[in-house]
Parts: C-alpha cells; structure tokens; sequence
C-alpha cells in the first residue's frame, strides 16, 4: 500500500520572496491527489520540497516517520527509493538511450540481470505505449514521448509515492486522458499515493480523491474533490472556470481597479474567456474494465464518510450524489446508529449562494433515485451578456 | 523597507558574506569528493571515459605551452646569469623553475581550461535540465555517480601531464640555451645533476595532484550551481575557469613556502 505524506507547516522563500508559507496538507495513503495553482505560485517548488530537492525554512514533510526536511544525506537517498518522480521536461539523461534511461534505476538499486532489467523495461514502455523507440536518445524524441519515457523510468522500481509535475504540459488532449486513465490504472494495481501537480482543469475535475490549490502564497484549500469542486471561493470558481474575472491576474494579483474595470467591461458585454460553468462534481475516472477496484477509493469513501458533517453543504451533495445505491443506504444506516450528530441540512454552514431548490435541499437526506445518482448538483446559471444583447440575434 | 535603497556598507558586507558562503559550500563539497572517493561501486567506465577526453582535449596544449614557456625562462635566466658570470650554473635554475614552478601551473591551466570549462558546461546543462535532481530523486548521488570520477579523472592527467610537460620544457630549455645561447651542454646537465634533487620532482607532481583536484572540484561546483538557465551555464563555465587561476596561484604560493621551509636546499 502507498505511503502517507504528511505536510506540516511548510514555509519556503528565496531570498526575501516567500514562495508560500504554512502549507499544510495530508496526501492519504494510496489516494491520487491533485495541486491546482496559477503560474507561478510555487507548485514545481513544493513538489521539491517534498522530495527534499530543496530545503524549505520552515516545516516539516513527514514520510515513514522520516522528516524530510531535517533527516541526515544517508536517509534522504533511502527514502527518496519510495519516490517515483515524474519532471515537467521527463529530464532524462541526455547521454543515455531511452532504453538505459529506464533502466537506470534498476542497475542502479537492483543485482537483477540483464534479461530481468530487459523484461521489466519492456512491460513499462509497453504501458506508457512507447515501445519501438528503446534506442532513440533522448533529443530525437517529441516532448511527449520524453514525458512518456520519464513516466516509464519513474514507475519501474514500483514506487509506493509518485509525484508528477504538469503531466499534460506539452500533451495534446486525448494523450492527456490517456495519461490521466494511466495514473488511475496504475493506482488500481499498485496502491501507490499519487500527487499530481498541474492546472490542467480536465485532470484536476476527473482524475483526483483529493484537491488542493495554492494561490498568494497559501494553500486556498486541500480536501475531498467535491469541496473544492463545488467550493464557491472566487479564486477557485475563477480558476476552474478559467476567467479573467476574479482575483487572479495575469500577474499574480490584481488590484480592485483593475477588477472594477473588468467588472465593467464584463457589463458592456466583453467576453469573460471562459467558456461555460466548469464546476460542479463530475463523475472520477474509474480503472479500465478488468482491472481490479481502486481500494484507494473505498479508503476514501469511509474517511470522507466520517467527515461529511463538516464539509460546506455543496460538497456534501456532492459525495452524497456520487455514492451508489448501496453506500447510500449504508451510509444513512451509520448516520442513524449514530444518532444525535447533526445531519448534514441541519448544520449552520454558510448560506449556499446557488440557488438550492427545496427538491435538491431534500435529496441530500433521502435515498436518490438511481437514475439521478450521477448527476451532479444544478451549476449557477451564469450571466450571459452577448445572449441577452438581444441586437445581434 | 530597504530593498529599494540599500546603504553600501550593507551591498559590501552582502557581498562578503555571498563570497564566504560559497566557499564554504565549495570546502563542504571538496569534503564530500573526498569521502565519496572511497564509497564502493565506484564508477570506472564514468572515470575512463572523462580521464580519456581529458587528455585528449590537454595533451595539445600542455606541450605547444611548455615549450616557449621553457624557452623563456631558459633566455631570460640566460641573459641574467651571463650578466653575472655564473653562465654554467642555467642550466639547473631553469629546470629547477620548469619542474617546480612552471610545470604544474602550465598543466593545470590546461586541465582547467580545456578539461575543467567541458566539465563544467556538462554538469551545468544537466542541471538546468533537471537530470540532477532526477539523479537525486532515483536515489543516486550526483557526487558519487558525476563528480568523484571527474575530479579523479583531472587529478590522474594533471598527474601524468605534469611529467610531461616537465620533460618537454627541460627539453625545450636546453635546447634555447646549447644552441640559441651558445651555452655547453656539459655545463647543463652538470649543474642540473648538482643543484637538482629528487623531492624538486615529488613536489612538482603533488602540486599537480592538488591543482587536478581543484581543477575538477570547482568546475564540479560552479557545474552543479548554475544561475538561471542556459545564460548561467555559459557564466559558471567563465567562472569556473577565473575561480581555478585565482586558487592555483595562491595554493601554489602556499605550496612553494612550505616546500622551501621543509626541504633543504641541494647542498645548503
């Protein structure tokens, strides 16, 4: 089973520029997770961090009972073993074919023989759909290919943590979901804990348990997907949504006159760049038919199960809508036995700002139909300026 | 704040502490060198193969150098000892300088500028490339895997080199001063036999080891601590190579009076 990494209160700044500061965040064991953030927000920098590439000031990265940040040379390169690291660029060696590439850590770490290392080499470029260009070096191949090739050296000591930095970076989409359904597979068959980091929102609303997003200098938040998914925070909503209105700039932040005079603009009819509600839980990828089930997502399902009376109430519907028939009613069985705890409607989180009809408001405490189980909560109908000109219809 | 308006005094002492910092992390991986020097497995293939383009890249050199430069010293000292009537005593100060002095320098500046800016730029575009890192995360250390056969690949050549440079400048001396300066070649090789000794050799070849490790160390370091993509390569490359001089001449300064003090002149 994967490993946990516990994060606590990690700071990290260069020179007198802090990065992000006080970063803390669990990635459960086994679970795939998701960071989400602008440019330039420090994600490259925090997967770094968590492989003890870089020190940060402030913290600690708990893995096994090792910290990270403060273990002696002799342990960092024991538990870095664990790691599976996949680098924006595969950063493969340049000097080496693809095939010396992937094997480069099994002559490395293992005394297996050639034939074995030639076995094992072949299965992986077989799954990340590379064979037939084991002798290419390393610049002869497309950005795509050395991602693959760099995804294949990462996975063939059967890592028990695998970090890949922007997987979609320079992949055209179908190669993007093929990635996506790959990491899914893989965690199905080896259980190992998952952190994907990214702004690819395709990946980020499909693939992870768990979702996080760094904006100025802070985890905005990091929890079950359905939280962030649904979360009505105007720096998420923005981002998912991929807008230009918001708080998030084409630097880091923007100012309110500027925001006032998008906001205008936006009246004035100007196009906002998004292109419609991105929100809102979509279904997650399952492991290709024949695999066996993620137990990643059972795992899941019972923590998030117990914590569901403290998330916002959108994210509830959100689980709530995704259980099967089954856990429905298990869950409603436990919610009873454990009577006296608030039921989810009754809890005074903050007012839901969409609009909840009184038919939603009551799903969320009765079995669902099964022909609505998948569907996600209503999206906000948005303000639509150019459809509502009228002038040009 | 004072980021915008710094005081000078502070720019200075940033300055100065900057310049300690990175010699003491220079000193910290020239510690690390060493210790990973005796880790088993030990790569030789990474050592043959940098030990080979070494020399390739210094033999040239080394020799086209050491000519003129024993040539030079031979006609200067030449010309000096005629002045004084000790015309027969040249042909041992000019080896003595050749062997002692110029021959390691001669070397290591080779080593250091044809060997040591290659493996420089090498390590500092793996850098920017994320090979390090991606060597580091698989649980490999750079230093054991990259370094320790690169500056063990610069010591053996500035070793080997050495003698060689040391005879093709001896070479070159004698014959600026038996056929340029009308010199007798007995007069040569008897002052040689009785001013030189044998330790003039081992210190010239222990300057030669120390200024290979210094060699391959510092561009090693500047190698792996490149500043902001393919630009800073091409600056740790320039680096390394003024960083090297300026340590060659103050170790060799260093090496010389401890030498001098130790060892008694022939005859003395």
């Amino acid at each position: 089973m994967g490993v946990e990494v516990v994060v606590e209160g990690l700071s990290k700044s260069f020179g007198r520029q802090a990065i992000w500061r006080d970063v803390t965040l669990t990635l459960p064991s086994g679970e795939v997770s998701v960071l989400l953030g602008p440019s330039g927000t420090g994600k490259s920098v925090f997967l770094k961090c968590l492989i003890g590439l870089l020190k940060p000031e402030k913290g600690r990265v708990v893995i096994n009972g090792v910290d990270l940040c403060s273990c002696p040379e002799k342990d960092m390169y024991e538990i870095r073993k664990l790691f599976g690291v996949l680098f924006q660029d595969g950063a493969l060696f340049g000097s080496m074919s693809i095939y010396d590439n992937v094997a480069f850590p099994l002559r490395e770490h293992t005394r297996k023989s050639e034939k074995e290392i030639h076995n094992i080499v072949m299965s992986k470029m077989d799954m990340v759909g590379m064979l037939g260009a084991e002798q290419k070096l390393p610049g002869e191949i497309s950005g795509g290919m050395r991602k693959r090739a760099g995804l294949a050296r990462a996975l063939v000591l059967d890592p028990q943590i695998i970090l890949c930095d922007e997987p979609d970076s320079g992949l055209d989409p179908v190669r993007t979901a093929y990635l996506s359904q790959l990491l899914i597979d893989l965690n199905a068959q080896i259980d190992a804990t998952i952190l994907i980091v990214t702004h690819n929102i395709n990946v980020a609303r499909t693939v992870p348990d768990n979702l996080g997003m760094l904006f100025r200098k802070e985890l905005v938040m990091f929890g079950p997907r359905e939280v962030l998914l649904t979360s009505e925070e105007p720096v998420v909503e923005q981002f998912l949504n991929g807008r230009r209105i918001g708080p998030i700039g084409m630097s880091e932040e923007k100012d309110s006159a500027q925001m006032a005079q998008e906001q205008a603009h936006l009246e004035a009819g100007h196009h906002d760049g998004s292109s419609e509600d991105m929100r809102g839980v979509v279904p997650q990828l399952e492991p290709t038919p024949g695999l066996p089930p993620r137990d990643a997502a059972r795992r899941r399902r019972q923590r998030v199960m117990q914590i569901l009376h403290t998330l916002p109430e959108p994210a509830q519907h959100g689980i709530l809508a995704s259980l099967s028939r089954e856990d429905f009613d298990r869950y409603q069985d436990w919610r009873r036995r454990t009577a006296g705890m608030a039921m989810p409607t009754a809890l005074p989180e903050r007012p839901p700002s969409r609009p909840v009809s009184p038919q939603q408001a009551h799903q969320a405490t009765r079995p669902i139909p099964p022909q609505q189980v998948q569907q996600a909560p209503a999206t906000r109908p948005r303000l639509r300026p150019w459809r509502r000109d009228g002038g040009d219809q | 704040m004072s980021t915008t308006t710094r005081s000078p005094i502070e720019a200075a002492s940033n300055a100065v502490t900057g310049a300690l910092r990175e010699f003491g992390n220079l000193f910290a991986m020239g510690l690390d060198v060493v210790v990973a020097m005796f880790k088993r497995p030990f790569q030789i293939r990474e050592f043959l193969q940098q030990f080979w383009f070494i020399a390739s890249v210094s033999i040239m050199p080394a020799a086209l150098v050491s000519i003129p430069f024993g040539a030079v010293i031979t006609l200067q000292l030449g010309s000096l000892t005629a002045q004084i009537g000790a015309d027969s005593f040249n042909g041992a100060a000019s080896v003595l300088a050749v062997v002692q002095q110029a021959s390691p320098i001669v070397t290591t500046l080779v080593v250091a500028g044809a060997g040591g800016s290659a493996i420089c730029a090498d390590l500092g575009s793996r850098t920017i490339r994320e090979e390090i890192d991606a060597m580091m995360v698989l649980g490999v250390s750079p230093i054991q895997r990259l370094v320790v056969p690169r500056v063990l690949a610069a010591m053996a050549v500035a070793i080997l080199l050495n003698g060689m440079v040391s005879v093709v400048g001896v070479c070159g001396g004698y014959f600026f001063n038996v056929v340029v300066q009308d010199g007798t070649p007995g007069a040569f090789l008897a002052s040689f036999s009785a001013l030189a000794q044998l330790p003039d050799l081992w210190v010239s070849e222990i300057k030669a080891l120390i200024f290979g490790f210094l060699a391959g160390l510092v561009a090693a370091y500047r190698g792996l601590n490149p500043k902001g993509g393919p630009k800073g390569v091409g600056d740790v490359v320039n680096q390394s190579v003024v960083i090297t001089f300026l340590l060659l001449f103050f170790v060799n300064l260093v090496v010389s009076v401890i030498y001098l003090q130790l060892i008694p002149a022939k005859g003395a």
